[in-house]
């Protein structure tokens, strides 16, 4: 137990932020930070992609599934060499780890969103789009006034339990040297030499307590969300089924 | 009884022309229906489950597209590719069995938000419409309430606030007290009479007798996508023409 805490001790700046503010920012930060930017930026493509997907437009469908069906159906490390080799070739300068890392973690998480986006407007009755059509509403007011106000709000639980997937991810980082917090481990390992088993315990403790607390937060998001729609009446319960599932089917 | 004269004027409001549908190659929903609805007409359709009463109703404003004839509304085809879809559903008012107020809108806001995004009102003209409107079917002190807060029959009265708020010439009702528990019905039943009453243009497929027998100008009798019977509600419950409007008739009162 005390090799842990030495080693704690000794490194936490490191685990934390890297070299920063000597050098750059490195360790959970990074992580954090690619993790939000993931997700945040991968939100909207995310969107748009499952508009595509039940887009009654045949020329807009069939590309966004191709996209989606390519890439989840691709090992996320491929994609970081697609993107660490192929990006820099197309746009004839070198991109940082950071920066591939990033791209890659969009592309990726807006193929996952969007079937999680896709799943929250398919969960809902179908009577809310007949009901908006019925007044007279387009399908794009329909879309943007009834559908995506509902279905996001619904999937709000599984996009959390999303970026808990996106922050295993940036692990990967490690591979193509980004700066992250499974490298710092490393280099913490590479220093002390005698102890890797407490240092990648330690590593994996950090994983955990942060995908954990998520994970409970996104339980919590549910159960409320749940007990809204029960103080609600019969007629939303197909609305209701979903939830749970999904966040299951995501982890 | 007593009618409103809009009726007797004989203006046309909905015409079914050799009316065809069909699900697939070789289930037809619909065949060969010929009617008309006059305006300030209120039509109760009726006839056993799976006849084509809602699949009817529902072409009226294409939420069902039809294969064969015509439908017109106000003079206007509303099945050619030429129409305005959203314009002219903003005309029709249309209410569902299962409401489908929308869930994350407040009730007034539910009401304000067709006509603000298709009839370009400014948010206070249609919030004060939106006002009169609940206070009209009975809940004015609901409008910041959100549906799931409601009772079913509450729920169906907002339905139809939010139709009338794009102030239609003509409401269609879908079993609007079909998923109601029996003791809200009354309330739902009690707004859509004061409608009529007023002179609204209406189709209503229900199972509601009493409410066809009090208000309705016609009873329209369906059967297998046919429509077999067209009469007053005197005639109709008394002396029903059709092998099939009897049975559904001595069906009913069996219960």
């Amino acid at each position: 137990m005390n090799d842990f805490l030495i080693i704690l001790r000794d490194n936490w700046t490191l685990l934390l932020v890297g070299q920063y503010p000597n050098g750059p920012l490195g360790g959970l930060a990074i992580t954090l930070v690619l993790s939000f930017l993931g997700l945040i930026l991968a939100f909207p493509l995310g969107v748009l992609l499952a508009l595509a997907r039940v887009s009654p437009i045949r020329w807009l469908r069939a590309p966004a599934t191709a996209v989606v069906y390519v890439v989840r159906g691709v090992p996320l490390i491929m994609f970081i060499f697609w993107v660490y080799f192929f990006l820099p070739a197309l746009i004839g300068r070198t991109v940082s780890g950071f920066t591939t890392m990033v791209v890659t973690l969009v592309i990726y998480q807006a193929a996952y969103l969007a079937e999680v986006v896709r799943a929250g407007i398919e969960g809902l009755p179908h009577g809310q789009t007949e009901a908006s059509r019925a007044l007279g509403l387009s399908h794009m007011q329909t879309t943007f006034k009834v559908v995506l106000p509902q279905a996001l709000y619904n999937m709000v639980p599984a996009m959390v339990s999303q970026f808990v997937s996106t922050i295993k991810e940036t692990s990967l980082g490690y591979v193509i040297s980004v700066n992250e917090l499974t490298f710092a481990a490393n280099q913490v390992n590479n220093t002390l030499l005698t102890q890797p088993f407490q240092v990648f315990i330690i590593l994996a403790g950090i994983y955990f307590l942060l995908c954990f607390s998520l994970t409970q937060l996104a339980r919590h998001l549910e159960k409320r969300i749940a007990s809204k729609r029960a103080g609600l009446n019969g007629t939303r319960s197909r609305a209701a089924a979903p939830a749970t599932p999904m966040v299951q089917a995501i982890e | 009884m007593e009618k409103t004269s809009a009726a007797a004027s004989g203006q046309k409001m909905i015409v079914f022309n050799a009316v065809n549908k069909w699900y697939g190659p070789h289930f037809q929903a619909l065949t060969d229906i010929n009617a008309q609805v006059s305006k300030g007409e209120v039509i109760v359709v009726c006839g056993p489950s799976g006849s084509g009463k809602s699949t009817l109703i529902r072409t009226v404003n294409r939420l069902e597209e039809i294969q064969g004839g015509k439908i017109q509304f106000d003079g206007q085809d509303i099945h050619s590719p030429k129409i305005d879809l959203n314009r002219f559903r903003s005309h029709v008012g249309f209410v569902f069995q299962s409401f489908n107020l929308f869930p994350h809108l407040s009730v007034v806001e539910n009401l304000m938000l067709a006509p603000t995004s298709v009839l370009g009102k400014s948010k206070a003209q249609a919030r004060q419409r939106a006002t009169e409107l609940l206070d009209r079917v009975g809940l004015a002190a609901k409008a910041d309430s959100y549906p799931g807060q409601l009772s079913g029959g509450q729920q169906q009265r907002v339905a139809i606030a939010r139709a009338l708020a794009m102030d239609p010439p003509a409401m269609l009702f879908d079993e609007p007290t079909s998923a109601l528990d029996p003791e809200m019905v009354g309330e739902v039943l009690q707004v859509m009479k004061s409608l009529a009453r007023e002179g609204m243009t209406m189709m209503c497929v229900t199972h509601e007798m009493n409410f066809a027998r009090e208000v309705a100008d016609k009873v329209w009798f369906m059967d297998a996508g046919r429509l077999v019977e067209v009469d007053t509600p005197e005639n109709f419950f008394s002396r029903p023409q059709s092998p099939r409007a009897q049975k559904f008739l001595s069906d009913l009162r069996a219960h």
